[in-house]
């Protein structure tokens, strides 16, 4: 076993290592000078563009190299490069590579080199062209940002969803400026930028000055900044050679140290951990690498060969012609472990496994017994895989193993997780994948994003094999890898539509929540609309089939589809679809067929289209729903003359309905209404609109008799109603006398009780007592009883031997009645309970 | 705080807290402080999911209603709105978004749709041209709200209208999505059973997502026996008749929205000694009603008739309650005496609040016109003259009594004699036509759609075939102390309920004919379980039932439900759900069509 820490190098506080990762494989005359180089984090690829100096020849070289090592012919594709001059390359978060040209065009391209899609950076920059422009990550996705030679920021920052933002003016900027990064606070990206020895945050509204606490007044430029992983620190070198370190909002400073080194860095990266012990950061010039931590000692490495550095959440990438290295901070559990001396348990646990191997019982008892109880703590830490060499990993496996033995309550899941995540991370990492991760980048990144990951490289084997291993839920492992795959397969033009979806669903068939419409989307771009509709048979969410089958124009079996799905939203966007799409005589015939729809369109045209709704009806020939319309119709007119036409025509089309009752009402209303417009005009009592019973009453009410009786007639209003609205309006009067006329003008169709109830209602007895003669015998109680005479109800009672009638009156009086009529009663009440 | 949906047989408060998590997340998805602008027709739906101090939390600042023109000026960095997916209140939103102030700071604006995302209106937010204006567009499925302890609403107010009259399954779609969410939560329920068109609709859509979802089957032992979906169409009698429990009673003459009661004040002023009646508050008392008050659980389904001899009884022993205090001797008897004493005074504000509540409410039952209401509707519904014109109404019309109180006698009327002759339903429609004015033919008209109003067709009369058969009328109503559902009705047993009944025994098979007098088909489904999920029955455990009434339901029948759920020998309790709680007069309001007349 090699010597542990061999590597290791002290930094304040803490140790740092350089580990190897890969050799590379690709064959580099000119190491990688004069080339453009990116490395996406977590592991991921890295691309290159060669980059002459002799840009008049317009075709350059440009290879990618995904895994960057033996295998390059795997993945790597030359392309001639036909298109302008690449200012910078970057990585997406979904493995894609960007190319920012000096036009402010950006192109992207897949792993395998093929070109996607391409967008511009602002039409503007076409003639002051990108100077710099740099990728970032953040939670919104991967953006861009470019210089221009105007000196102008502009800002994207997600290229998926593109929104540029042009950014304020730096003042007094000049040119290119010495140095920016971009940094995402707030939810916000925002631009740092250094002009000289100003410095300024831009974000979409202002151009704020800042100053970094703290900055060494020898300082008369910053001439380098970098931001780390997080956006939380930040990094500037100064002219002086000091390196300030501090956090992103400039409002903490953690140190500054002096480097001695004037001339500036050709690149600067945080190394950090996740609990980092301290802040610091690597510098690189042409062949000299530093870390700089908070006190004044410094790391230094000698480079063989040009390198570039990529920043990782827990270290940093060094990238050159011959090696890919990774340089960290040594996780404290490790120290632990591997100081010289160190007693800690987990020490002493690898050192007694060790022993074990050599002579049992010696290695047992090396294990003191007051360390068994920390031995959960020490088999954990043994596991922790911050070593990335596998000859030690086997090491502390086996180690924890032992350890376990003598535990007797050691949950085994702990141990269990560990080795299958170490199981997967050694297969990503072997070369021919070539994602070299860390356990705690793995942990930050998800088995999700990794099966994504495996996924753009076409590895689907390999995804599938690590769903099923960790036992991913189908739906997001299995399933989405095969969604890919079958994506990939649909792309394949040598093979026949037939062969192509019977395959598919070979084996598809059984996996859970496949979207069939996923990957026939994918066919329609791919221009096999055919097979595109093949594979949406299979798919069993018909909602899912309507937005592509739109756009394959495929319209009726959209609209049909939609129907099946219940789900009425995308019903209405079919037909509107269809409204746009076909003119108005197909439109109308396509409805109705699906009467769902047809209902529905129904709503909308009743709130947005009335026109419309009109010409539906008439369509149909619904003359019912088109007499209501023209009624309701009626009612926004303002104009008496409009509002009767309308009525007019909803008479008309009633009539076509049969329906004679409506016609004939309508009619009526119409009647009404000329009735009431010139009875406005000869008396000026506001009458119109007023229902006929409501214009009976205010006629009656200001007495106009001759009017009201004349109304009467010609609507026919039975007699019942007319004598019960005659009674309240002149009883609402008081007009008792022409009450009285009223009662005596013939016999009442409703009876005297309401004449009396009436009365009463408006507190006159008097008035009431002259109708309670005339009551029927029937009623003759109830009427005595509201005028509150007692005598009178109980001898009207006791005349008919009515029991119930009598109990009522019992139940009126009070202690002040007559005792005596209290005995009547119930005298009669006993006699009429005996019959 | 919402502890009482957790007492009941199935935990309703899990679909809460579940609703309350997705809000809280989509509230933290908009950083910084922040505005809600609401549709207003929303925030009673959602103060049963979540009061303003959980908002406040998450930095809601200000709260505005949906208004045309500016959003008032308010110092937050975003703007929220809380939306249906209406076509009219985007154009609101989009006349909203862009008057606002270019000057100011500029505010994030976010859509958050309730219940669902819609393509229609993101399509016309884009024709407006404010989609891009959006930071966040999201979707808050809240379908079901857990509404009591056992029951759920949509609180849906048009759903009646849209599935019978306009032929709009828009709600439908929603009620199978929300019935996937709740098998989501409660497992899959293995036995469906439905009777109506729009039942029948529910199912195949559930049946249908279900297939669609095949994979992620859910592995929880389920809940729910089984789901009884009903059409309204299928039972219209019975939210046409007057609700005689005491909560329904309540919603009768008050309306419950939400949860929530309005009352006149005056019974409720605190009469304090020497002030006199000066200060009589003039804003009405908002009480809410639900199970989480204990007199209000136990008195809120009996028959109003029964509800004065448990408020005195109530009464009683909080008294005796208070008067324990003499008894306390010892300073641990009054320690103890006096930690009940929190418990014991919101006892005593209950019973008076109740007492005042049905003070009103009797001063109303015992009118003469309520009973006389009361005495044409139960002649209807025993089938007593209900082939002629009927005096009552007449004369209630032709004292302009209100229209929903007409309509509601009519339609009954045609409902109890299947349809009314040619010539009796042309008097009503005349006489209300001109009473009350021409507009409302549009109004009949929607009557007559949704099947309340019909002319008879043929002279067969089958409404007391299932009368009888079904026993919906019980001569012997017992309202102290029920033996039947007929009490919620003081005779009348609803037919839903009754039709409720039977299905769990002894099943539908012994009515096969009656069923197929009702509208609609009637059905049965089973959806597989994944083996293991099997429930083994105890001994005597009881089967749930989820009854979901598709067009709203009463508190009468939410009553009588409730009174099978605790019948002894009865074998099944009963969650229902529905798409919202109406009475007749909420539920022939929601079909009037009154085009706002202009003034000429």
């Amino acid at each position: 076993m090699a010597f542990v820490t061999a590597n290791w190098n002290p930094l304040g506080e803490a140790f740092y290592r350089k580990t190897e990762l890969y050799e590379m494989g690709w064959n580099l005359k000119d190491g990688l000078r004069d080339c453009l180089l990116a490395a996406a984090p977590y592991g991921g690829p890295i691309g290159k563009h060669f980059w002459k100096k002799y840009t008049l020849c317009s075709t350059l070289p440009m290879s990618f190299f995904s895994p960057p090592f033996f295998s390059t012919t795997l993945y790597s594709k030359e392309s001639h490069w036909k298109s302008g001059v690449v200012r910078q390359l970057g990585w997406t978060v979904c493995d894609d590579l960007l190319c920012i040209q000096e036009d402010g065009t950006v192109l992207i391209y897949d792993l395998f080199g093929s070109f996607k899609r391409h967008f511009s950076m602002g039409n503007e920059v076409g003639q002051s062209q990108v100077v710099e422009a740099k990728v970032f990550h953040s939670p919104y996705g991967t953006g861009v940002a470019i210089v221009t030679g105007a000196s102008r920021f502009t800002l994207a920052t997600n290229i998926d969803d593109l929104k540029l933002r042009r950014l304020p003016e730096v003042p007094g900027l000049q040119g290119a400026p010495t140095c920016w990064a971009v940094l995402t606070q707030d939810r916000q990206s925002k631009v740092l930028v250094a002009n000289g020895g100003d410095l300024f945050i831009l974000d979409y509204t202002a151009c704020t000055a800042v100053n970094p606490p703290g900055l060494s007044p020898q300082a008369s430029s910053i001439v380098h900044m970098c931001v780390s992983f997080s956006y939380k620190y930040l990094a500037l070198f100064t002219d002086s050679g000091h390196v300030w370190m501090g956090s992103a909002n400039l409002k903490e400073k953690l140190s500054e140290v002096e480097t001695k080194v004037r001339n500036p860095p050709k690149q600067m990266a945080w190394c950090r951990r996740p609990k980092s012990r301290q802040p610091s950061v690597v510098i690189m010039w042409d062949r000299h690498l530093l870390v700089v931590g908070e006190g004044k000692d410094t790391i230094s490495y000698h480079l063989e060969d040009d390198s570039i550095l990529v920043p990782e959440m827990d270290g940093v990438r060094i990238i050159n012609g011959t090696n890919h290295e990774l340089l960290q901070e040594v996780p404290a559990s490790c120290e632990e472990i591997f100081k010289i001396a160190s007693m800690a348990p987990g020490a002493l646990l690898l050192e007694a496994h060790k022993e074990y191997e050599v002579n049992v019982a010696y290695g047992i008892n090396m294990l003191p017994q007051n360390y068994m109880d920390k031995s959960i703590g020490t088999a954990a830490h043994c596991l922790h895989p911050h070593h990335t060499e596998m000859s030690d990993r086997h090491q502390h496996i086996s180690a924890a193993s032992f350890g376990k033995c003598f535990l007797s309550n050691f949950p085994p899941e702990l141990f269990v997780i560990m080795c299958r995540d170490l199981r997967v991370l050694n297969a990503v990492r072997d070369y021919t994948v070539g994602i070299p991760l860390t356990h705690t980048q793995f942990k930050q990144m998800t088995v999700q994003v990794l099966i994504d990951r495996l996924v753009y490289r076409k590895l689907y084997p390999l995804a599938i094999e690590i769903c099923r291993y960790l036992k991913t839920p189908e739906y997001q492992g299995v399933s989405r890898v095969l969604k890919h795959w079958a994506c990939c397969k649909v792309q394949q033009k040598e093979e026949s539509d037939e062969v192509i979806a019977r395959t598919i669903s070979l084996k598809l068939g059984e996996a859970a929540g496949i979207s069939y419409s996923e990957i026939a989307t994918k066919a329609y771009e791919c221009g096999r609309t055919e097979l595109a509709i093949k594979l949406l048979e299979f798919e069993p969410r018909s909602g899912e089939q309507v937005p592509l089958l739109l756009k394959m124009k495929r319209s009726q079996l959209a609209l049909s589809k939609a129907i099946e799905s219940g789900d009425t939203d995308l019903v209405y966007t079919v037909v509107t679809y269809l409204k746009n799409e076909m003119n108005r005589g197909d439109f109308f015939m396509t409805l109705r067929n699906q009467p769902v729809a047809l209902s529905l369109y129904r709503q909308f045209c009743k709130h947005q289209e009335q026109d419309t709704l009109k010409d539906l009806f008439n369509q149909d020939d619904d003359h019912q729903e088109l007499g209501n319309f023209y009624v309701k119709a009626s009612y926004k007119e303002k104009r008496l003359e409009a509002r009767v036409a309308h009525l007019q025509s909803a008479v008309d089309e009633y009539n076509k309905a049969k329906n004679e009752f409506a016609a004939k009402t309508t009619e009526e209303e119409m009647r009404l209404l000329r009735f009431q417009k010139k009875l406005e005009e000869e008396k000026g009592e506001s009458l119109v609109g007023f229902s006929l019973h409501d214009t009976l009453r205010t006629l009656l009410a200001v007495g106009l008799h001759k009017h009201a009786e004349q109304l009467y007639k010609d609507f026919k209003v039975p007699d019942k109603r007319f004598w019960w609205l005659k009674l309240t309006a002149l009883a609402e009067k008081e007009d008792w006398e022409e009450l009285e006329k009223f009662a005596k003008s013939k016999k009442s169709p409703i009876g005297y009780l309401p004449f009396v109830e009436v009365c009463v209602k408006h507190h006159n007895k008097y008035e009431a007592k002259k109708y309670v003669s005339r009551v029927t015998p029937e009623q003759k109680v109830k009427a005595h009883l509201a005028v509150g005479d007692m005598e009178g109800a109980a001898d009207a009672a006791i005349e008919r031997r009515n029991e119930g009638e009598i109990s009522t009156i019992l139940s009126r009086c009070s202690p002040t009645t007559d005792r005596a009529l209290v005995e009547r009663l119930n005298r009669a009440k006993s006699t009429a309970a005996k019959k | 705080m919402a502890a009482h949906l957790s007492y009941g047989r199935v935990n309703l408060n899990i679909l809460r807290e579940a609703a309350r998590k997705e809000l809280r997340e989509f509230l933290d998805k908009c950083a910084g402080s922040k505005a809600i602008v609401w549709d207003e027709y929303l925030t009673g739906p959602f103060g049963l999911i979540a009061q303003y101090s959980l908002l406040k939390e998450h930095e809601v600042e200000k709260m505005f209603t949906l208004k045309a023109g500016r959003v008032p000026s308010a110092d937050v960095k975003n703007i929220i709105f809380f939306v249906r997916p209406r076509l009219e209140l985007m154009d609101i939103i989009a006349e909203n978004v862009m008057s606002e102030d270019k000057l100011q700071p500029p505010r994030e604006f976010h859509i958050l749709f309730v219940p669902r995302r819609s393509l229609l209106c993101e399509q016309r937010l884009k024709e407006q041209g404010v989609l891009n204006s959006f930071t966040n567009i999201d979707e808050y499925i809240l379908d079901l709200i857990p509404y009591d302890g056992d029951l759920l609403s949509m609180e849906s107010e048009s759903a009646f209208r849209e599935c019978y009259l306009e032929n709009d399954q828009t709600s439908l779609y929603h009620t199978a999505k929300g019935l996937m969410t709740l098998q989501a939560l409660y497992g899959t329920i293995p036995q469906i059973f439905g009777k109506g068109e729009c039942a029948r609709h529910v199912a195949n859509m559930m049946l249908r997502m279900k297939r669609e979802f095949a994979g992620s089957q859910n592995q929880i032992l389920p809940v729910f026996d089984t789901l009884l979906l009903l059409d309204r169409n299928v039972d219209l009698l019975t939210p046409l008749a007057t609700q005689l429990t005491y909560e329904g009673l309540i919603d009768e003459i008050y309306g419950i929205t939400n949860g929530y009661v309005k009352l006149p004040p005056e019974k409720f002023a605190q009469k304090k000694p020497g002030e006199g009646g000066k200060d009589l508050p003039t804003e009405p008392k908002k009480l809410q009603l639900n199970s989480a008050e204990e007199l209000y659980a136990e008195i809120r389904d009996k028959n109003f008739n029964a509800v004065g001899a448990a408020l005195s009884k109530k009464a009683k022993i909080i008294s005796a309650a208070f008067e324990e205090r003499h008894n306390a001797k010892t300073v641990g008897e009054i320690k103890q005496f006096v930690s009940q004493l929190p418990h014991m005074q919101a006892a005593r504000n209950s019973l008076a609040n109740h007492t005042s509540i049905a003070e009103l409410i009797k001063d109303i039952t015992t009118s003469e016109d309520f009973f006389e209401n009361l005495t044409v509707e139960q002649e209807f519904m025993t089938g007593v003259d209900t082939d002629k014109v009927n005096t009552y109404i007449e004369d209630s019309i032709a004292q302009k009594d209100p229209l929903i109180k007409i309509l509601r006698l009519v339609c009954m009327q045609s409902v109890c004699n299947n349809g009314l002759k040619q010539k009796v339903l042309d008097h009503y429609k005349r006489e209300i036509l001109q009473t009350y004015g021409y507009e409302h033919l549009l109004t009949l008209n929607n009557l007559e759609k949704v099947g309340l109003l019909k002319p008879q067709l043929t002279t067969r009369n089958n409404y007391p075939t299932i009368r009888k058969t079904l026993k919906l009328w019980m001569e012997d109503a017992n309202e102290q102390n029920p033996n039947d559902i007929s009490y919620v009705y003081s005779g009348y047993a609803p037919l839903s309920v009754r039709l409720t009944q039977l299905l769990a025994r002894p099943g539908w098979r012994s009515i096969e004919e009656v069923l197929k007098m009702l509208p609609g088909p009637h059905f049965e489904e089973r959806q597989q379980l994944p083996t293991g999920l099997h429930k083994k029955r105890q001994q005597g455990e009881n089967r749930t039932t989820l009854v979901f009434f598709l067009g709203g339901v009463t508190y009468a029948e939410i009553a009588a439900l409730r009174f099978l759920s605790q019948m002894e020998d009865g074998g099944t309790e009963y969650v229902i759900a529905t798409t919202k709680l109406l009475n007749g007069t909420s539920w022939i309001k929601s079909l009037m069509d009154r085009p706002e007349a202009q003034i000429l």
